[in-house]
């Protein structure tokens, strides 16, 4: 027992390793938010007409909110009026080719393995770096262009495809939505828009890497995800940020729509800095994601592997609106230190024949707190839906905490709703097992980690769950090999 | 001139009720009780009548409920013209207990001849605050909290009168005592009562609840039982709720556990208009034990509502939970099951189980089962399912020459059979498990024995 407990120990003093501050100059407005910094904001990315209402009628709506209180967070007070709402690169020229980025940038997503020139080649992805609010640069737009794809910055979208924005913008997060999403719609900075044409098989995994850059700058995203009829495509998000000492907020709003037949699959891994040991400092993270199934039979998948963050506060949701359609979750979320995760999803089944499977497996160790909260709805009309959630804890040492908090509401007699959880511990007898076949401790407790997560990290594309396998090692080095 | 209206609301309405009988209500209670009164009715006018906002009410909006103001009060014990033993004749054949009365909320007492062990005290919560002052300062709303929960504060402002049991150490209660409350009136009634039960290190006993609607008028009915259970006490107890549609049941049971004392409820919903069992363990001793286990059955518009929440406090705690409910019809139900693992409470054993099934498109449930554990050292699971009869099974059931009807019935009642199987008497569980059968089938409107003529249909509000 005291060897896992120095394990523990090991697994919960490990630092954060993306911690590093990257020197680009950048474009700031003062602190502070009013209808004023709103108008600069709109004005300063050149925004039409339509934009600048969507975000007032936002921000007037956000002044008549309050912060939600219930979830099981304890969020310290958050001065709203100490945020810059904005910040760019100073560098706006437009690049051609990677020799134009600033050096130092590229020398940063090195850092974090994510080079672009790499991937470019062999990876095939085309990647959306984001680096602070303004999309720096997009590669392989031309070959995607070719399909008719559209994936591209948000501002550009604005520019160049305002009557897809107008049309679907705030239809799955309206700006009255919730506290945060109702902020992001008032502020938002920049982010990814994707547009898949009717019948287009997206032929890569599109990806965008956020990072949070400038020191006191709060990150507002959007991501804009369509899939036309019969498309199909993969998105990827990843994230990891330098390390602060003081708390960031990042208030992202992801919206995803697929029509009829379309299938849209959302993969996250978030690395976000999570606090030093003594739980100062961290990134605060509230992100609305919600996906709609609009059209008959199409599908959404939600994948995500969460080990980052102060504060995480999360339900990437689906509405099932369409007839037969089909949506998953899956999650892995790790908290250690004083982490504090708030996270699950919401299925909300209004078509006839529809289908959602739920898997969360929570990790918590050191003093954190992880908690799984979903909602399964079922309207009366949803004839035949099916519901199966499954959400599993794991604690390591005894002064974390895992609670589950799923709701459930049937609303007609022709669906099945099943919903069960488990909550233990690593079992010793388990330990003893592997120990007994030759198997260090260390090692084992590394291999029932990443045995229990495995059900979810299989659902991710394979470079993600490269990545993801590595991030939970990181997460717990020490004790896994 | 225009005379001013005023729109009070309804906490404005009970707390003027409340002052305007406070005599009344104070009668033979100490200063202490006094107190009491006075701090649940500051608690409650904070808090409010529980809306849907209210998160432990989600499921529950008892706004409307208390809006209507045509309930009147039993503030004082009426006479009663009948004979109890023949109004009320379900008794349980072979089941020998100890029967108590209560009509309104108000503790009749029978001239019972019965024998208790010495030492035991069954009496009338008046005359308890009056003669048993020591007992009821030191357990008295000391389980149940006041300042946390609307309905329990309500109840100890009003509360009058009710049952109070006291079981010394060492002392063995053989024969089941069954509490019976009744709901008889000419009038719209609103009635509270309040029961204290403790049981004293090692000594054991079984405790039968049997809730009954005897008039046609509507009722509310706010009942609260505290459960003192002390080192190695081992407590049954059963709760049969079988009302009218008229009916709004409002039944709390809070639970406190010391040391290796064992608990095992068992709620048997039958019928009932608005029915909410709230029931709060609390497991305060090393290796206590607490089994809850309940079957609800809903038809027409009734609504069922489980609340339930246990907090493991110390180490080596067990606790299991199964509940089922079966809604016909355009009733509704909901489920709230709250495990709390304090840090600190190793070998903490949890489980938790809720199955609903819904026979019709109309009807409703919702199911909220909660884990929140603090430490490392536990084994908890939940589980929760809505769904409907198996249809192959039903298949099966038709090519072996059963009809539809009677196939779907044998696996309704076998599903409704996990929980029956769990009441440790071996007649009541068969007299229950009639009881489940007649109700399945439709037979059952409310208790089948009792001898009331139906009449005018009687609704609560529609939640």
């Amino acid at each position: 027992m005291d060897n896992q407990n120095t394990l523990i120990n090991e697994v919960t003093d490990r630092d954060y390793r993306f911690g590093f501050v990257t020197d680009i100059e950048t474009d700031s407005i003062p602190k502070g938010l009013s209808e004023e910094v709103v108008r600069i904001i709109s004005a300063k990315k050149d925004e039409p007409e339509f934009m600048l209402e969507f975000r007032l009628k936002a921000y007037r709506k956000w002044l008549t909110m309050k912060m939600p209180d219930w979830a099981q967070l304890k969020i310290p007070e958050i001065d709203y009026q100490d945020i810059i709402y904005y910040a760019a690169p100073r560098q706006q020229a437009k690049y051609e080719s990677l020799d134009e980025v600033d050096p130092e940038l590229l020398s940063t997503f090195a850092k974090l393995g994510i080079p672009l020139e790499e991937q470019k080649m062999l990876a095939g992805v085309a990647v959306d770096a984001v680096m602070d609010s303004v999309s720096v640069k997009t590669t392989f737009k031309e070959n995607l262009a070719e399909l008719g794809i559209i994936f591209c910055s948000f501002s550009e979208a604005v520019k160049h495809h305002p009557d897809l924005v107008q049309k679907y913008l705030g239809m799955v997060v309206p700006p009255n939505d919730n506290f945060y999403a109702a902020l992001n719609c008032a502020v938002f900075s920049d982010g990814s828009f994707v547009y898949i044409p009717k019948g287009v098989r997206c032929p890569m995994e599109l990806s965008t890497y956020f990072r949070i850059n400038a020191k006191n700058t709060g990150q507002f995203e959007r991501t804009l995800i369509i899939a036309d009829n019969d498309s199909y495509v993969s998105y990827l998000e990843g994230c990891t940020a330098p390390m602060r000492d003081e708390n960031q907020l990042h208030a992202a709003v992801v919206e995803i729509i697929a029509l009829d037949r379309a299938e849209v699959k959302y993969s996250t891994v978030q690395n976000w800095y999570p606090g030093n040991k003594e739980g100062i400092g961290g990134i605060y993270n509230f992100v609305t994601k919600r996906g709609l199934c609009k059209g008959e039979s199409s599908k959404i998948y939600w994948n995500q592997v969460e080990t980052g963050s102060a504060i995480t506060w999360k339900y990437p949701s689906c509405i099932l609106a369409g007839d037969n359609s089909v949506a998953e979750f899956n999650s892995v979320a790790l908290t250690n230190n004083y982490q504090q995760a708030d996270t699950g999803t919401k299925m909300i089944h209004l078509g006839k024949n529809t289908k959602s499977t739920i898997v969360s497996k929570g990790i918590s160790a050191g003093h954190s707190s992880n908690s799984y909260r979903g909602l399964v709805r079922v309207a009366a009309k949803a004839e035949n839906a099916r519901n199966y959630s499954q959400c599993d804890s794991l604690l390591l040492g005894e002064h974390c905490g895992a609670h589950t908090f799923p709701y459930i509401e049937v609303g007609n007699q022709n669906s099945i709703v099943e919903h069960e959880a488990t909550t233990s511990k690593i079992g010793e007898d388990q330990i003893f097992y592997c120990n007994q076949r030759g198997i260090s401790t260390q090692d084992a407790i590394g291999m029932i980690v990443n045995g229990y997560a495995r059900e979810v990290i299989n659902k991710l594309p394979m470079e993600f769950a490269v990545e993801a396998q590595k991030l939970l090692q990181i997460s717990l080095e020490g004790s896994v090999g | 001139m225009i005379e001013s209206i005023t729109f009070e609301s309804t906490e404005q309405r009970i707390f003027q009720l409340f002052t305007e009988n406070i005599a009344l209500l104070n009668e033979g209670a100490g200063t202490l009780l006094r107190n009491d009164r006075e701090e649940a009715m500051k608690a409650f006018q904070r808090m409010g009548i529980p809306s849907r906002k209210v998160e432990n009410y989600k499921y529950t909006d008892l706004t409307k409920l208390f809006a209507l103001e045509n309930y009147n009060r039993a503030f004082r014990s009426t006479s009663f013209d009948f004979d109890m033993q023949e109004v009320f004749t379900c008794d349980v054949p072979e089941f020998d207990t100890h029967i108590l009365f209560h009509v309104n909320g108000w503790y009749f007492d029978q001239n019972r001849t019965d024998q208790f062990p010495e030492g035991t005290i069954i009496k009338s919560m008046k005359s308890a605050w009056l003669e048993n002052s020591e007992l009821i300062e030191k357990y008295y709303g000391k389980i149940a909290d006041s300042t946390t929960d609307p309905l329990v504060a309500l109840n100890s402002a009003f509360a009058q009168d009710g049952v109070f049991i006291y079981i010394p150490d060492h002392v063995v209660i053989e024969k089941p005592i069954q509490i019976i409350n009744l709901l008889r009136s000419e009038e719209d009634l609103y009635v509270t009562q309040r029961n204290l039960v403790v049981l004293g290190n090692n000594s054991q006993t079984k405790l039968m609840f049997c809730d009954h609607t005897l008039a046609i008028h509507s009722f509310v009915a706010n009942y609260l039982t505290e459960v003192q259970l002390g080192e190695d006490a081992v407590a049954d107890i059963y709760g049969i709720q079988n009302q009218h549609n008229g009916t709004a049941y409002l039944n709390g049971i809070f639970v406190r556990q010391e040391r290796n004392s064992q608990l095992i409820t068992n709620t048997i919903s039958l019928h009932g208009g608005i029915t909410r069992n709230h029931l709060q363990v609390d497991l305060q001793g090393e290796h206590a034990n607490a089994s809850l286990y309940g079957l609800s059955l809903t038809d027409k518009d009734q609504h069922s509502d489980i609340f339930t929440s246990i907090i493991h406090g110390q180490p080596g705690c067990h606790s299991n939970q199964i509940f089922k409910n079966v809604l016909d019809d355009n009733s509704t139900g909901a489920f709230t099951g709250r495990i709390h693992v304090m840090p600190g409470a190793k070998k903490t054993e949890a489980y938790q189980r809720n199955n609903s099934v819904l026979m019709t498109k109309a009807a409703k449930m919702n199911t909220k089962p909660q884990l929140v554990i603090d430490n490392d050292d536990v084994k908890c699971s939940h589980g929760a399912t809505v769904g409907q009869v198996n249809e192959e099974a039903l298949f099966y059931l038709q090519t072996r020459g059963i009809n539809e009807k009677e196939a779907r019935l044998m696996l309704m009642f076998a599903f409704a059979h996990e929980v029956l199987a769990n009441i440790g008497v071996e007649p009541l569980r068969q007299s229950i498990d009639r009881l489940v059968n007649k109700r399945l089938r439709g037979e059952v409107s409310r208790c089948h024995d009792c001898k009331l003529t139906e009449g005018r249909s009687l609704e609560v509000p529609r939640l």
